[in-house]
């Protein structure tokens, strides 16, 4: 289901895993189920950084982009 | 305790951060800062009845400013908008710490090219040219020679933003291969890591070795001073040790044997960790800390320690509002 530019995907059976389809890849990847909003994530399929924006749906972004201010 | 989360990312850190804060059944506020608008009087952030905010935003920015405004709606935060002023800019922690008499490394800030090569050459080579705002070792510049410093330091100029022409020249600090990373509450060490590369940037973020470090008693001391200098909070305090003779022949790092100018080395067959310290020096302290490198290199439960802290600080506040009611 596309949503606004973004990929939403769905909760799995197996408890300990969520799917969603990857923004960029275009293909279905696992993600923890533990993972929360607002959570980086690292694609499995391109290693590109994904935001999780929402759990029901499971839908991921591509993550911003790095800035000159971001840090400790 | 209600507690607030503000972020923009929630990385390893925050998450070992939110799943302790569960863990003990706290009520958790996520406030996404990008989301959320900030009035003079009062935000679209649900902070009322918060009795803590925790700042972790990634970006300095965002940090600055929404710590700014929950502080003027009289919202606890932590770290406070008065430290993250100091510690996010650099010109101003090594200021802080060197009114403290805290060591930290000569520095010198300058606005002109001119200038700055005046300053770099005053330092002599190598030396370090820094940004005044930025982290995990961004833009960086370790210069070895009055070319590279012309170089260096023209193309800051060209690089847009005004903060790049505050030129932050610092002595280069000949440590041993690897530098401390201490996480302090309010100046008490929670835990202490080295960070070793061959690079001389060490940062974890740079990809240096991190290794569980003991605190002698002079480094606690400096902690705990670095910690007051900068207004106290949650922070990364970072050291770098001098004087080091690694390997126990007398040749210390940092000595330049023959006058050449070429710096002794450490060689990096002998672990540091063998050599000791003559003495150390506070280069920064980091007000929004990462925490993750700290928690798997050492035995200590960082997280816990610090909503252990975070329960304290709440508990002191809420004792400071009743006694305000008592008066």
């Amino acid at each position: 289901m596309l949503v606004h530019g973004r990929v939403a995907g769905t909760m799995t059976s197996d408890t300990d895993t969520l799917t969603a389809e990857d923004p960029i890849a275009g293909e279905e990847i696992e993600i923890p189920a533990d993972v929360e909003v607002g959570e980086i994530i690292d694609s499995p399929v391109t290693g590109t950084e994904l935001e999780v924006i929402s759990l029901d749906p499971v839908v991921l972004e591509e993550a911003p982009e790095l800035e000159e201010d971001w840090g400790e | 305790m209600r507690v607030g989360i503000l972020y923009s990312r929630i990385r390893k850190d925050e998450k070992l951060l939110l799943n302790e804060l569960r863990d003990r059944g706290h009520e958790i506020e996520k406030i996404d800062v990008r989301k959320e608008r900030f009035g003079l009087e009062s935000t679209t952030a649900a902070v009322d009845d918060l009795d803590l905010v925790v700042d972790r935003c990634l970006s300095t920015s965002r940090s600055l400013y929404a710590t700014r405004f929950l502080d003027s709606y009289g919202v606890p935060v932590v770290n406070s908008p008065e430290t993250g002023d100091v510690c996010a800019d650099k010109a101003k922690n090594s200021l802080a710490l060197a009114e403290a008499d805290v060591p930290t490394p000569a520095t010198e800030v300058a606005f002109t090219k001119e200038a700055a090569l005046e300053a770099i050459e005053s330092f002599g080579y190598p030396c370090v040219l820094k940004p005044v705002t930025g982290s995990w070792g961004r833009l960086m510049a370790k210069i070895d020679s009055r070319n590279a410093a012309e170089a260096i330091v023209e193309h800051k100029e060209t690089l847009g933003h005004y903060e790049h022409k505050v030129f932050y020249v610092q002595e280069f600090v000949d440590k041993p291969g690897r530098d401390v990373r201490v996480l302090a509450v309010d100046g008490e060490p929670v835990a202490a890591m080295t960070r070793s590369s061959d690079h001389w940037l060490t940062n974890a973020a740079k990809g240096g070795e991190t290794k569980s470090f003991d605190l002698d008693e002079r480094a606690t001391e400096l902690v705990e001073r670095a910690s007051d200098a900068v207004g106290g909070g949650m922070l990364g305090v970072d050291l770098m040790e001098v004087g080091v003779d690694p390997d126990g022949d007398g040749a210390e790092t940092g000595v330049d044997p023959d006058g050449d100018g070429a710096e002794t080395g450490v060689d990096p067959d002998d672990d540091p960790a063998e050599g000791t310290a003559d003495d150390y020096t506070v280069h920064e302290v980091n007000h929004t800390v990462e925490f993750k490198a700290l928690d798997s290199a050492t035995d200590v439960d960082v997280p816990a320690r610090v909503v252990d802290w975070l329960e304290a600080k709440a508990a002191e506040l809420a004792d400071g509002a009743v006694a305000g009611v008592d008066a």
